[in-house]
Order: C-alpha cells, then structure tokens, then sequence
C-alpha cells in the first residue's frame, strides 16, 4: 500500500525522479560537475552514481560550454541526456549551445531531428551568495522559442515534472531554487507525472490573485495566510512551468478575482511578470477591477550584504503590504 | 607536398574521388550563378577549392557514420551523400529541401544520410560532434562521427573543451580542420602564435597529423586511418588540411582585401580538380572517359537545378510547425 504522507526533501524528490527514470530508461546518460561520487554540489545526484556508474553518470571539469555542447550533440544523435550546470548562473557559460543549437534544431531541421536534453540548474538567492551565484533569469530562456522551461517550487511538483521532463521530446530547462533544496513537502513513492501547462491552484480565493514561481510560491502562501486572518482572500497560482504557461487556469482566476499580483525573484523590467500582466490586458481587461500590480526583486545585482539583499528581494511584508493598498482603493 | 608518381595511384578510387570532387564544385559555381542572378535568398559560403577535403575524409564513411559540418557545408552535404536537389532546394527555401526551407545553407539537416548539419555558429559544432561521438560509443553502434571545421574554430573555447571531451573519454570522433589560412578576413597567423593546427593534438594527447588538404588522395588516406583507428576503440584524431578558398568567404566578398591576387594564383595552381583530372590522364586515363564524367555531373546538377527551382515553397501556414 503506497505511503501517501511520506515527506522528503526537495533534492531528494529530484533524487528519486531520476533513479526511476534512469532504470526505465536506460538511454539517459547525466553529465556535469561533480555529479558522480560526490552526488552533487546540492545533494541532487546522491546515490546514483553508485546504482548508475561511470558511463552514466559522467563528472566533467568545470567546461560548462563543452558539456552542454557534448550533451547536446549526444541528445542529436539518440541518447537522452541530462547536463547539469549545477548554478543556473554557470548555464551562461553554454547559453549559445542552448539557445543557438538546442532550442532550434528541431525546427531547422524540419522536425527531423529533436535533442531530447534536459539543462538542469538551481537559481536564486541563499545565504547570501552575491552576484555571481544568485540569478535568477529564467525569463531569458521562456523569451526563447524551441525551449521548454519548467520552475518546481515543492518537492511533488519536483519528482512529477522531472519525470515529465525526461519524456519531452526536445528541451527542457529545469530550474530549482537553490534555498528550496533542502525544503520538505509530501512525495507518494509511487510513479505519477505532473503534465506540463498544468499550473497549480495553491489556495483558492475570490478577492485577488496572486501568481508566484519557484521560491516566491512560498512567500505568496504566507502573505495569502496573513490576509486571510485580515479578511482578504487571496488565490494563490503557481504555474509550475512557464513554457508552456496554463493560460486558461490563470485568466480564470483573474477573471474570478478581478485583481492580480504577481511575485516574481527576477527584476520587473521585460521580465515573466510583464508577460502575466500583458496576459491579463489582453485576455481579462473587462474584469479587472484594480491595476495589476508586480512585485519584483530591486533591479539591482544581487548584494552580498544581508540587509541589502533582503531589502531587494520580495518579502511577507512588502507583498501584504501592496495587496493592502490594491485592496484600499 | 610530394609530387604523386602516376603509376603508385589507384586510379578507379581516384576516379570516384575526381567524380564527387566535380560534383561538389559544379554544384557551388552553379549556386554562385543563381545567387548572384538574385534566384536564392539569404547569403551562402562556398566550399570552392576545399572540396579534396570533404571527399578525401567522407568517401571513408559508412551510411550511418555521422558528419557535423560548418558554414561552408554544402560540400560536407554533398560529399556524405544527401542528393545534390535535396540540397539546392533547401538554399532556394523549397518544401523538398533537407529542412523543407526551414534552415537554409547554414542551418541544413539531412539525418537520414548521416549529415547532421551545417552550422551558423563557428566552433559550436565541435562540441555537438562530440556528443554524437558519445552517443555512438554508448549505444555501441559502431558509429564514428566526423566533425569538420576551420582553422577560424580553433581558437574558441568549444574547440578546447570539446577535444578534450573527446580525449578523455576516448570517443570515435575524427576531428578535421580545414585550414585555409583565413577565418572570414583574419589571417590565422594574425590570430595565433601556433599556426599548427596538428601540433595541437599533443596538448590533448591524441594523434595530430597535416595533410596536404589539395590532395585528395593524401587526405583520403590520412582519414581512413584516423576513422579506423577511432572506430576500433582507439579515441579520436585531428587532422590538419591545409587547403584555401579560391572565392571570398561569402558570396559578395571578393575575398582580395586581406589576400594577394598572386596568393589565390597559386594556391589555383594546385587546384584540387585539376590536380587528380592530371593525375588521372597522366596515369592513361583515356580523355573521353574523363568528359564522360564531367558531361554526367553536369548532367546531374542540372537536374539538381530543375528540381529545385520546380519545387513548391512551404505554405505560410505552417510557420509554427516543429518548433517543439
């Protein structure tokens, strides 16, 4: 009888994705930095490389372009391939591989070929990282057509959408959050696949809406909690993956609600919550009772300092603060 | 370069390789003719003056070996074997094109013979190349992978990471550059202290051999060991061609800027065409045998020409097909 309450970590959800996936599939090959013995740098391959060995857990040098290129090119030709960049930061490194050759190969080659590749990263803010470790741009890659880009925010969400990953047909950008990893949430040890374009509903609500990806998921539930103990019932949404976006699950709560907030950790400007607002001008513009509100990080590099860095991220606080003006009017 | 003594050659592969070696040069004179008559969009790179390259290494392949190729790729197309048609109508845009229109001459795909594409992209293939020669190694298909690129490439990273990939993993990949001395106007030795291509082989400890890239016969053999000894487990090798483009490095660059008028005489001197069609009738081939050849080649890009040109383009509204 399966264990329904079962709690695991994030990372460990991931873990167990792959692991089923791997013996289902044994054309997966998982190549990246310190992805072997040492079960990665966030624990998120512990214990494969045991099971899975050399030739299927390959460890690379720090040659993220390389890899990622290998990966690609492997992927090309047959074997379904996972590359790890381990911070999406490094995925910098072998953005041309990504977007140049992965994102278009099927349409350059009319859909003759398909490179079934899945750029595993973890963005975002922890214990204070600074510039170089702590982006966010997941944005970038939705902008890209030929991508697939998926943003898991609780550890079920994670083991149903990697294994859904690991049967798209083409690229997949599967981005964790690096402060989620060694979060804990319910994952049923037996098999089930999340579909992609399937948002989530976190909490029903009819006053606002409000839409958060990755990390922000969490701080949308507690500021929706301490609206509720103020009388402001708050919808909270997570699309899970941003290509493809449930766009019907979201304008229906829009046009239920009448009001949107979206909490994004990546800065306003061209960013996804422009996009969930310009869905929202186009598809709900009679409903809308209030101006959409975004609520990003500060456009600024992530600051090393605490202080700074809490000052430029969304907060609890700034997001009951700005529903309570919304509200106001 | 050695001179080749007429009796030590053998004379039927030379013939072949004379054959395709045509083809790839009848077919790029011909898309200069209609790019230049304003018939085919985009803009195209030529592979006129490499072609002992793409034949020397490619007559050595099986089917299913794979090829990554480059910008100028219409010779690596031609040379693995996707039909001279298949290949225009995708420079002309055309539905029956390797990629139905969708690529055009940097962006052609025609799997089913092996070619796994021409590239926009210099260096990016190196690696992509690599991860075919992985796939192969793993799905135990006894596969080799050709990955060519120019001397251009071998100053980017992708390059680096990707031999080393190549190396440490003793992967069947054949890596082969085609050194024509000029990465679009930038002369290589402006670009690098070490102008040797093969030398760097050691720096990844696998084999680096220079081939004189003008003679087919030299590049054939030197590729036939490399894909050998590849293909029996042994890891990859990187061959050197030092060869040169006798066009500018599109079409529309007259490509005298940064060279010598006297520089591209010579290098025409040693025209690979011209070299084995010598070699051949020096060796008692009969003259007639040889028009024969040339009169079927023509033969054959011209109806290369009429398929394509008579070929439909893609229907407006399939723009958003295969993306996915």
């Amino acid at each position: 009888m399966p264990v329904q309450d079962r709690v695991i970590t994030y990372s460990d959800a991931g873990v167990e994705a792959l692991r089923e996936e791997m013996r289902r599939d044994d054309t997966i090959v998982y190549i990246g930095q310190g992805i072997g013995p040492r079960g990665g740098n966030f624990r998120q391959t512990k214990g494969l490389w045991k099971e899975f060995g050399d030739d299927r857990l390959r460890d690379t040098g720090i040659c993220e372009l390389g890899a990622t290129g290998v990966a690609i090119g492997a992927a090309m030709a047959g074997t379904r391939t996972i590359v790890d960049e381990v911070f999406l930061d490094f995925a910098l490194e072998a953005i041309t591989q990504i977007i140049q050759q992965a994102a278009n190969i099927s349409y350059m080659s009319n859909g003759k070929i398909k490179a079934p590749v899945l750029v595993r990263g973890a963005m975002g803010a922890v214990r204070n990282a600074g510039a170089h470790h702590s982006h966010t741009f997941y944005n970038w890659f939705a902008n890209t057509p030929g991508l697939k880009v998926a943003l898991p925010s609780t550890p079920y969400d994670v083991k149903g959408l990697f294994k859904t990953a690991l049967r798209e047909p083409g690229p997949v950008v599967f981005i964790e959050h690096k402060s989620l990893y060694n979060s804990k949430g319910i994952v049923p040890e037996e098999e089930y696949l999340i579909p992609f374009g399937e948002a989530r509903i976190v909490r029903e609500g009819k006053d606002l809406t409000i839409i958060a990806m990755s990390r922000m998921v969490d701080l949308a539930s507690k500021a929706a909690a301490a609206l509720a103990e103020q009388g402001i019932a708050a919808e909270v949404i997570d699309p899970r993956t941003i290509v493809p976006l449930d766009r019907k699950r979201i304008t229906n709560s829009i046009k239920k609600t009448g009001r949107l907030v979206v909490i994004d950790e990546s800065p306003s400007s061209c960013g996804f919550a422009a996009e969930l607002l310009a869905i929202a001008a186009e598809d709900c513009f009679r409903d809308l009772r209030e101006a959409p509100k975004r609520i990003c990080s500060l456009p600024v590099p992530n600051p090393f300092s605490p202080v700074l860095e809490n000052q430029m991220i969304p907060s609890v606080d700034r997001i009951v603060s700005d529903v309570h003006k919304m509200m106001k009017n | 370069m050695t001179e080749r003594v007429a009796e030590q050659i053998d004379h039927q592969l030379l013939l072949e390789h004379y054959k395709k070696m045509l083809e790839l040069r009848v077919f790029e004179v011909k898309v200069q003719e209609l790019y230049r008559n304003g018939m085919l969009p985009g803009f195209v790179h030529l592979y006129v003056g490499e072609e002992a390259v793409a034949v020397g290494v490619c007559s050595n392949l099986e089917p299913a070996d794979l090829v990554f190729s480059t910008h100028r790729g219409h010779g690596h197309a031609l040379a693995k074997g996707v039909p001279a048609g298949v290949v225009l109508a995708e420079l002309w845009g055309k539905v029956t094109g390797s990629s139905g229109g969708r690529g055009g001459s940097m962006h052609m795909y025609a799997p089913e013979y092996g070619f796994m594409g021409t590239n926009g992209i210099v260096g990016a293939p190196i690696p992509l190349a690599t991860g075919g020669a992985l796939s192969a190694k793993l799905r135990k298909k006894g596969q080799v992978v050709v990955s060519f690129f120019g001397e251009g490439a071998v100053n980017s990273g992708s390059f680096h990471e990707a031999v080393n990939f190549g190396a440490v993993w003793d992967l069947p990949v054949v890596y082969v550059c085609e050194n024509n001395l000029y990465a679009t106007e930038m002369a290589f030795s402006r670009a690098t202290k070490n102008t040797s291509v093969a030398s760097r082989g050691d720096a990844y400890c696998l084999p680096g051999v220079e081939v004189d890239g003008q003679d087919v016969m030299a590049v054939h053999e030197a590729a036939k060991q490399a894909i050998h000894r590849a293909r029996k487990g042994g890891g990859p090798t990187l061959i050197e061609c030092k060869t040169y483009r006798f066009v500018g490095h599109h079409e529309g660059d007259p490509g005298t800027d940064y060279r010598t008028r006297d520089e591209v005489q010579q290098w025409k001197q040693r025209d690979p065409l011209k070299c084995s069609r010598k070699l051949l009738l020096d060796s008692g081939v009969d003259e007639k045998e040889l028009q024969a050849v040339d009169q079927e080649v023509e033969s054959l890009i011209d109806q290369a020409v009429e398929f394509a040109q008579g070929s439909s383009e893609p229907l407006p509204g399939s723009v958003n097909d295969h993306v996915f």
